[in-house]
């Protein structure tokens, strides 16, 4: 487990990288084995961004599972972020923005649980995130960055360094390397091996797939090492860092997965209004009728609705109409 | 028939910042009026304007009726030249390739930082705002057009947090502070347009929105204002600007 605040050392790092199984060998499990991979504790990344290709189901399964003080990182974090602190699961956020998402102002959720001081939420940069990421796919301690300086964002994380260029003498921040114990992400398809085709916004997730010491992959389909092969150049995520797969149809719902379907913003709708309305009653009756409830993802799939899940699938496939 | 002496605030802000853009400039847009604003002008004006999206994208041309709802949704890609990752898209800014960032603002202060972070001490805040997203490596990294809301509360003489920078403390305290390039360039709000003094960096009215007057401006302002040399008075909204910007947004999902 690492230390929170403090870079992996490059021993550590790639002392677990060559204990990791890098054959080509079918992985997939169950969505309850996934998530025995996460271990209470663990420094978590999550893919996607916002309310997109978010690996919503496995969150799901984590706060099923309840897990216990994951420290979880994600570029942007929208409604997730609320479930992640509202079942108890993290106590601590890495991310640049933290709302449910634009259309409904400030998450009281969060508020709640960052203004009681019951949680942390560190904020960087986006280009920071993505930096930290970047420095911990490169396996190298830090990336130099010329944002954050001079503003607060920059003067409240200690953990980012100002340096003096050694070749030209300006002023850079150097932000350190982040190499979460697990990431999970979501894509449209991939193999059994864990080949990953992502199509459309890929964000940040190569690098956070790069960078992390263990990857699940949850996939809207698994297709076969034949299909992959032949468009070799749509794979984003290599099998060798992918050390689990699971299939689930819908596996970011209620958010988006490009191509696939848009939010299914009735949903998003209803949960807003009973969150915000009451932070921790609101949110323990969401947890109680949606993850604790349902026997299956499917059966939380059926609570939002076939309608909505329709409408939101001819959303987004018509991404590829002319 | 369009009315176009009735419009919100929101139309009014999306109007003006359109109005800012040129053609063939690269433009890093935020959600909402920002993007409203930017996509308007390419109607408009500029054809040839190129929207960049922190969530991956260059070169946006967002269908009327279906905006996004953040700048990391599927909707954004449409009839782009290119996805890519966030990080990548962020590093453009750093490298030079974007003429203007264009967000919309919680709080400013009168060297043009903005919060979007905390109210009240960041250690114990009375409230946590949801931070910065890429606001901070736009409005560090280029020239920022910021369209807002006109509220004495949101326009103060020193923010809480700076979240995004400005020109920091004025004069020459954005290069000291490693951000030799970019800064302040307008500020649009439905009462005025703002920009900064080249020496003091203190924000200062160039335009009064029409039936504006300095007082109202003033009134409405935590600082004192100063008032341009060639103080004029901005062309109300068309009735095509009006209608077109109406057609794009026709659920009034940003114009309010």
């Amino acid at each position: 487990m690492v230390a929170r605040d403090t870079v992996q050392p490059y021993k550590e790092l790639r002392q677990n990288l060559a204990r990791r199984d890098r054959s080509l060998r079918e992985k997939v499990v169950t969505l309850e084995e996934a998530a025995s991979f996460v271990s209470d504790g663990a420094s978590v990344g999550i893919g996607g961004s916002t309310m997109s290709r978010t690996p919503m189901a496995l969150i799901w399964q984590l706060i099923r599972a309840r897990k216990k003080e994951l420290s979880c990182s994600r570029c942007i974090i929208s409604t997730d972020g609320d479930l992640l602190l509202g079942s108890g699961v993290s106590n601590h956020i890495i991310s640049s923005w933290f709302a449910q998402g634009i259309l409904w102002g400030l998450s009281k959720v969060m508020r709640h649980h960052i203004e009681g001081g019951h949680a942390r939420y560190d904020e960087w940069s986006h280009m920071g995130v993505g930096m930290r990421f970047r420095a911990g796919a490169m396996g190298v301690p830090f990336m130099p960055m010329r944002s954050m300086l001079g503003s607060d964002v920059g003067r409240k994380r200690p953990e980012a360094k100002e340096f003096d260029c050694p070749f030209t003498g300006e002023k850079l921040l150097l932000v350190p390397a982040l190499n979460p114990d697990v990431a999970l992400i979501h894509v449209q398809r991939c193999d059994a091996y864990g080949n990953a085709q992502i199509d459309g916004l890929q964000f940040m997730d190569i690098d956070l797939a790069m960078a992390a010491n263990r990857v699940i992959l949850t996939t809207e389909r698994i297709v076969s090492n034949d299909q992959i092969r032949r468009s070799p150049d749509q794979t984003k995520i290599p099998f060798f860092c992918v050390d689990a797969v699971v299939e689930v149809p819908f596996g970011s719902a209620p958010h988006e997965c490009y191509g696939v379907y848009e939010p299914m913003m009735n949903h998003l709708e209803a949960y807003v209004k009973q969150v915000n309305g009451d932070p921790i009653g609101g949110m323990k009756k969401y947890l109680d009728d949606h993850v604790y409830g349902p026997k299956t993802w499917n059966d939380f799939l059926s609570m939002i609705g076939i309608d909505e899940i329709v409408a939101a699938s001819r959303r987004g496939r018509s991404i590829f109409d002319d | 028939m369009t009315n176009p002496s009735r419009h919100t605030a929101s139309e009014m802000l999306a109007i003006l910042s359109a109005r800012q853009l040129k053609e063939g400039q690269v433009v890093f847009a935020g959600i909402g009026v920002p993007l409203l604003a930017a996509t308007l002008a390419q109607r408009l004006r500029c054809p040839g304007l190129t929207i960049l999206f922190e969530g991956g994208v260059i070169g946006a041309f967002v269908e009327p009726g279906k905006l996004p709802p953040s700048t990391n949704d599927q909707r954004c890609t449409k009839r782009a030249n290119m996805v890519l990752g966030s990080a990548e898209v962020l590093l453009l800014l750093q490298r030079g390739y974007v003429d203007i960032g264009f967000m919309g603002g919680a709080q400013i202060d009168k060297y043009g930082n903005l919060n979007s972070s905390f109210i009240g001490d960041s250690d114990h805040p009375k409230t946590r705002l949801p931070g910065t997203g890429g606001g901070n490596d736009i409005s560090s990294l280029t020239n920022m057009i910021v369209a807002m809301k006109h509220e004495k509360r949101r326009f103060v003489d020193q923010v809480d947090f700076i979240t995004s920078p400005g020109f920091i403390r004025g004069g020459n305290s954005r290069a000291e502070n490693g951000l030799p390039e970019g800064g302040m360039f307008r500020v649009i709000t439905e009462l005025a347009v703002f920009s900064f003094d080249d020496t003091s960096r203190l924000m200062k009215v160039l335009a009064l929105n029409p039936g504006i007057t300095r007082e109202q401006v003033q009134d409405n302002t935590g600082f004192d204002l100063i008032f341009d040399d060639q103080l004029s008075v901005t062309e109300p909204p068309t009735e095509h600007e009006l209608t077109t910007l109406r057609m794009l947004d026709p659920d009034r999902l940003f114009i309010g």
